[in-house]
């Protein structure tokens, strides 16, 4: 990808803002849309990527709007390339500050995994919407 | 007369209808039994499309398989047969339902993962070595690239000398539902039904026992829609269908026959039976009063059922047979001509052999041990069940009306109206198990404090099959003749513009052992790719 610097949105002060994505091929959506309904409902800033983005698309789209976490949803089993690739990205882009958090079918094994590589939290099916509202709400003040 | 006292739950189907403590004859009161329900295998078909239903035959059981590598998923084939699965049916990979082939960066991390890798003739003759095509039928769940992948198969028929009359199945081929829930479209939706009237036409003169599409509300219904949802989007799908090969200039009793459905099998018990009753009522009297079709067999609403994957739980997952035996039941009882059933361990991972056996015998023993089968449409003359069966009729008519009051049903994918629909039940039903009006055990009530990780053995995909998935797919490349490759995908790409018939181009492209990505490809030059409305 050539280099181009992204310009950032200056940070707001109070409100955590998210953006959800889809990436990879996978296109079951109904879980990201019913957690964009509710976080939006909660008052948190929501931007939502539709589907079928590349995780280099999703974080040059996450600098651009500035925001405070990027949450994936992968139901394909393509969570082991989707992740690293993600936070590695943010990583040389210097966007570290930018958190990665993810939801969908991820074997525990995996989960493990994954928190060792850097990303903040990883819901598993069945999770109460408040758990997650929770999260996200909290995730500015630590 | 004082009401005795009840639990304070609220006492609704799923969908939302209110149900009373009892139904007695008044409530079906305005119904003819002859002309509304009917006997089985007679007009509207309420009771079942055949006179003797599974006295007959039993429904097909068609356990719904694929990962991994074609070597792979035809050892699960085999191991499935030997344990009396009577039909076959395939799940592709993401890669194979988008249209990529197992080489393409999209295709990373993807390729094996949620189906089966498919890119050239050479992996689908793997995929059905040593099965006799002539014997069992196929069920192929393949949307967007359903010409290409249905050509491979006929390919490998003709290669093994089978004549394509004999040749049985289904491909899903219902990109209609793509674009309202499934999600896996590729190209924009007129497109799309122009290459699904050509299979039609096609199939007409040259496969007459296939299945040209299965029209499909399991997706619909997993992605959060009600039961009435589902049936009305679904029946409306089929419909358009119906005039859009009518349009091509087809005689409605010439394809109509060889439609089929495929429905969810949710965890209402009774709203899910009245729903296959109400959709065999529905079809059958549009095709007869509004398509004026005239041959019984294009009356008949034939479906598959898959019992409801959005009702299983990662938590306990052993009781998931328990709602899938339950669910399957629903399907025989409302009729279905095939069913499959999910396995428990499916939120968590693609089924491992000890779950799908449970599955499969589960079917096993709903045939042989409980006697349901015994009498044709049990349930029919219940009160209650005819009851939701009109309610559910009804519902869908006012869908309908919706639907084309909006401008039909390209215009509600256009603008969002379906997606739109669905989410606000998705968000109702999540919501009401959050608030503890819905009850799933194991979830939000009796749950397990101990259980901590999962307690089952899982199926693990090698990750070195995608290496092996491109490294043979790179040996086809460098083997086959290039040239034949080119000029067969330039014919596809000149007719692609014209208003011929597809497949025999298709056809030729795949015996040239052209991928499905470079045949996609073509298709994504003429045609364009769909974007969806970012709604939510």
């Amino acid at each position: 990808m050539p280099k181009i610097k992204i310009k950032r949105k200056p940070k707001t002060k109070t409100k955590v803002r998210v953006l959800l994505a889809k990436a990879g091929l996978d296109g079951h959506d109904r879980g990201i849309k019913i957690v964009a309904k509710a976080l939006s409902e909660a008052g948190i800033n929501i931007i939502y990527t539709g589907l079928h983005q590349t995780p280099e698309s999703v974080i040059e789209r996450a600098i651009e709007e500035n925001v405070d976490l990027i949450g994936f949803s992968i139901l394909s089993g393509a969570h082991m390339a989707v992740f690293p690739r993600a936070v590695k990205l943010l990583k040389e882009k210097g966007a570290r500050d930018i958190g990665v958090f993810g939801g969908g079918i991820i074997p525990d094994e995996d989960i493990k995994k994954l928190k060792k590589m850097g990303v903040k939290k990883l819901f598993g099916s069945g999770t109460p919407l408040e758990e997650i509202i929770e999260f996200v709400k909290n995730y500015k003040s630590s | 007369m004082k009401k005795a006292h009840e639990r304070a739950t609220k006492f609704r189907t799923i969908s939302g209808t209110k149900v009373k403590s009892l139904y007695t004859p008044l409530d079906i009161s305005s119904c003819n039994y002859l002309e509304d329900i009917g006997l089985p295998g007679k007009y509207p078909y309420t009771r079942g499309i055949h006179e003797n239903m599974y006295r007959g035959r039993l429904w097909t059981m068609r356990m719904f398989a694929g990962f991994g590598t074609a070597r792979e998923t035809n050892k699960r084939f085999k191991y499935l047969l030997n344990q009396g699965e009577t039909g076959l049916s395939v799940a592709f990979d993401v890669p194979t339902i988008m249209g990529y082939d197992s080489d393409h960066p999209r295709s990373k991390g993807e390729v094996g993962r949620c189906g089966v890798a498919i890119d050239t003739l050479t992996d689908m003759e793997i995929l059905f070595g040593n099965i006799p095509l002539d014997k069992i039928t196929t069920s192929m769940t393949i949307n967007s690239p359903a010409a290409i992948i249905f050509a491979m198969y006929l390919a490998v028929a003709e290669k093994r000398g089978i004549p394509f009359d004999k040749l049985g199945g289904t491909i899903q081929n219902d990109t209609l539902k793509e674009y309202i829930a499934q999600k896996t479209y590729i190209l924009p939706p007129k497109e799309s039904v122009r290459i699904i009237t050509n299979i039609i036409a096609y199939c007409i003169e040259n496969v007459p026992r296939w299945n040209t599409i299965s029209i499909s509300g399991y997706h619909i219904r997993e992605a959060g829609a009600t039961a009435i949802q589902e049936l009305a989007f679904t029946l409306a799908d089929g419909f358009t269908y119906v005039e859009a090969a009518i349009n091509a200039g087809l005689d409605v009793d010439s394809f109509a026959p060889r439609l089929s459905f495929f429905f969810n099998s949710h965890s209402d018990f009774f709203e899910e039976i009245a729903k296959f009753r109400a959709a065999r009522r529905i079809w059958a009297k549009t095709m007869k009063e509004k398509y004026g079709a005239k041959k019984k067999e294009s009356l008949l609403l034939r479906f598959h059922v898959q019992t409801a994957g959005c009702t299983l739980t990662a938590q306990q997952p052993e009781n998931n047979i328990i709602r899938t035996t339950l669910q399957a039941l629903q399907g025989v009882l409302g009729g279905a001509q095939s069913l499959h059933t999910n396995s428990m361990d499916e939120t968590l991972a693609l089924p491992s052999e000890k779950a799908v056996l449970i599955a499969l015998r589960t079917q096993q023993i709903i045939a042989h041990e409980t006697g349901v089968i015994n009498t044709v449409d049990p349930l029919g003359g219940s009160y209650f069940v005819e009851t939701l069966t009109n309610k559910l009729e009804d519902e869908a008519n006012a869908y309908f009306k919706e639907i084309k009051r909006h401008g039909g049903v390209f215009k509600c994918l256009e603008d969002g109206y379906f997606q739109k629909e669905i989410t606000k039940s998705a968000k109702a039903y999540q919501e009401s198990v959050e608030r503890k009006e819905r009850i799933t055990v194991g979830v939000n009530e009796y749950v397990n404090p101990e259980e901590k990780a999962t307690t089952i053995n899982i199926l693990e995909i090698d990750p070195s099959l995608e290496r092996e998935q491109i490294k043979n797919l790179k040996a086809i490349k460098g083997k086959r003749n290039n040239k034949k490759v080119k000029s067969s995908l330039k014919a596809l790409e000149e007719s692609s513009k014209t208003d011929k018939n597809l497949m025999p181009y298709v056809m030729e492209c795949v015996k040239s052992y052209a991928t499905l990505g470079e045949i996609m490809d073509v298709w994504r030059k003429v045609f364009g790719v769909y974007k969806e409305p970012i709604i939510f």
